[in-house]
């Protein structure tokens, strides 16, 4: 069922960019694509511009359908389209695909035009900073000189904060969702647990699965069940599934029984068939790699300090993979060099997935910010 | 720039026009339980200052969006360490002491964080509360008008009161205002007469 507010039917579009990429690594890129749909339109001052920037397994359908599949519903359909949050009829709204991701953009599954064959494990690892590079060629390439916000969840947060370091003049807001300033230690050790599960995967061929007609399947499955754990809260999961059994009584075996051990399967296999390995690899490790204070002995307000954006920032109470205080590291480094910075903190229990929930206080306060805008 | 305030708005809320003529223009400002953040538009609009207020209510969170002001959702209780020392002109605590439970923790946090602290609050020794309570029971008025039952405002001060915490606090009062129930300004026997009250003070250290 298409939603009346929904931006309807979108077709993806393509970008080639020739100009080479310097990636943080050392390594380069001479020429690669990248993947996008627009909804609303851009208006002529060309000053109502809105990038969204997608988290580990999003892609560039932010909102919308397409039009052969009509489940093929845009990640964050609730937040963007016409009278949404995130208003098309207003503001010009971007969504794109990471470099490395594997829904069109280029990554280890495309073609590498120097050997003609998959770049597989020679795919260079790529970071938030380099998609910043990628997202303001792409920019460039709509003729958008400055955005009214840049907005991200997650991952996608970290990238909205990467443009306030790499581009403070192009972006007059940023809005920070579900965010944080670095990983812990914990997390990282979530992300490896998640690489190992896909790289020790016999079919995992160092890489270059493609070539053996297969993929690491099993790999994929786990580092998307162990991810999808830390998606969630313990609360949610009580509520959702509790230790309702598929067929009432326990069986005494190692087949399904709890509910939850089916859905986790299920989303497992689901993310297998759809998700690249080795993209997996690389948006793990930008994660990890993620740290604007690192190269500020730790001092995260000194490294905001070339900001000049709005923020909003908002955390969710039950996130406990990007918990509250750290979104509230991201406030006090930004109250520090005082810009203008508000911060929500939204009660909700459905861990870190809240972002991508319709929570009614939640988008009232993020469609009241955007209402605020100027364009 | 500007340096006039809208008559109207004086009109609408006295106690703003108090509280702004106090504040430099151009100052940085952190307004404590600000509300739905029209105290902070207002010495926006009227006073060109920048700040921050810090809320923990939902619903006046979303009054603060829709103000178009910088609000932080923070509990005030647990004291303010995303602001650094110092780091503002003042500090105001507008109509909020009565409802916060750790009182001088707020006032130790609002002379750390602030250069000066502005601090307003209903007299509860105005002549109409003393009456109520001489009559044998708890006062209800225009500021403070809930029942005893369900009212939030749990640290209810005089003048006098307030004045021994301050010493207590180590805080140097720098200005004091006090308006009656007319909201004009008090100068003889405030206590008695005063209804709502305004200082300003700073640290003595």
């Amino acid at each position: 069922m298409q939603d009346s507010k929904s931006v309807g039917v979108v077709i993806p579009q393509y970008v080639q960019i020739d100009k080479p990429l310097q990636l943080k690594s050392g390594l380069s890129l001479d020429s690669y694509h990248l993947v996008y749909e627009t909804y609303g339109q851009l208006n002529a001052a060309r000053s109502n511009a809105v990038l969204i920037c997608h988290a580990l397994s999003g892609t560039h359908h932010v909102a919308g359908v397409y039009a052969d599949d009509e489940k093929s519903i845009g990640w964050w359909d609730n937040m963007v389209g016409p009278g949404k949050p995130i208003d098309t009829n207003r503001l010009f709204v971007i969504g794109v695909n990471n470099l490395g991701g594997c829904h069109g953009s280029t990554g280890p599954a495309s073609i590498d035009p120097r050997t003609g064959k998959h770049y597989g494990a020679s795919f260079p690892v790529v970071t938030v900073e380099d998609w910043v590079e990628t997202q303001a060629q792409l920019a460039e390439h709509l003729g958008i000189e400055q955005f009214a916000a840049v907005v991200g969840g997650s991952l996608g947060g970290m990238q909205a904060m990467q443009w306030t370091l790499d581009y403070p003049e192009k972006v007059r807001h940023a809005l920070v969702i579900a965010a944080a300033p670095k990983l812990t230690a914990q997390n990282i050790a979530f992300n490896d647990v998640a690489r190992q599960a896909i790289m020790t995967d016999q079919e995992f061929y160092g890489g270059n699965f493609y070539a053996y007609d297969t993929l690491p399947r099993r790999g994929l499955r786990l580092a998307r069940m162990l991810g999808h754990i830390t998606y969630l809260s313990d609360d949610s999961m009580a509520a959702k599934f509790g230790r309702s059994l598929r067929n009432g009584e326990l069986s005494f075996g190692f087949d399904v029984e709890f509910e939850i051990e089916s859905y986790l399967r299920y989303q497992g296999d689901k993310f297998a068939d759809l998700f690249d390995a080795n993209s997996y690899l690389l948006m793990t490790k930008a994660l990890d790699y993620f740290d604007p204070a690192g190269s500020y002995d730790g001092d995260l307000s000194s490294a905001f300090r070339v900001a000049k954006a709005n923020f909003l920032v908002i955390s969710f109470t039950s996130d406990w993979r990007f918990s509250p205080e750290r979104s509230r590291e991201i406030v006090k480094a930004l109250l520090k060099n005082k810009l203008n910075v508000s911060y929500a903190e939204i009660t909700s229990s459905h861990g870190h997935d809240s972002f991508l929930m319709t929570t009614p206080c939640y988008h009232q306060l993020v469609r009241a910010y955007m209402d605020n805008i100027s364009i | 720039m500007t340096d006039t305030i809208a008559p109207s708005t004086i009109a609408l809320r006295p106690d703003f026009a108090a509280i702004a003529e106090w504040i430099n223009p151009g100052a940085k400002i952190l307004d404590l339980g600000c509300g739905d953040g029209s105290l902070l538009r207002y010495l926006r609009d009227t006073r060109n200052v920048f700040g921050y207020g810090v809320e923990i209510d939902d619903d006046n969170l979303l009054s603060c969006f829709r103000n178009g002001i910088n609000v932080i959702h923070n509990d005030l209780e647990a004291g303010l360490s995303s602001f650094a020392s110092d780091s503002f002109d003042y500090v105001i605590l507008s109509q909020t002491l009565q409802a916060v439970r750790n009182t001088e923790g707020i006032i130790q946090e609002m002379l750390r964080v602030g250069k000066e602290g502005i601090i307003s609050f209903p007299n509860f020794g105005h002549w109409k509360n003393r009456v109520q309570v001489v009559s044998g029971r708890m006062p209800v008025s225009e500021t403070l008008p809930y029942n005893w039952y369900d009212t939030p405002n749990i640290h209810l001060c005089t003048l006098g009161d307030f004045e021994e915490l301050c010493q207590r606090c180590n805080a140097r009062i720098l200005e004091r205002s006090v308006m009656n129930n007319h909201y004009r300004p008090v100068n003889f026997l405030p206590n008695l007469r005063g209804m709502l009250a305004f200082y300003r003070f700073e640290s003595r250290d």
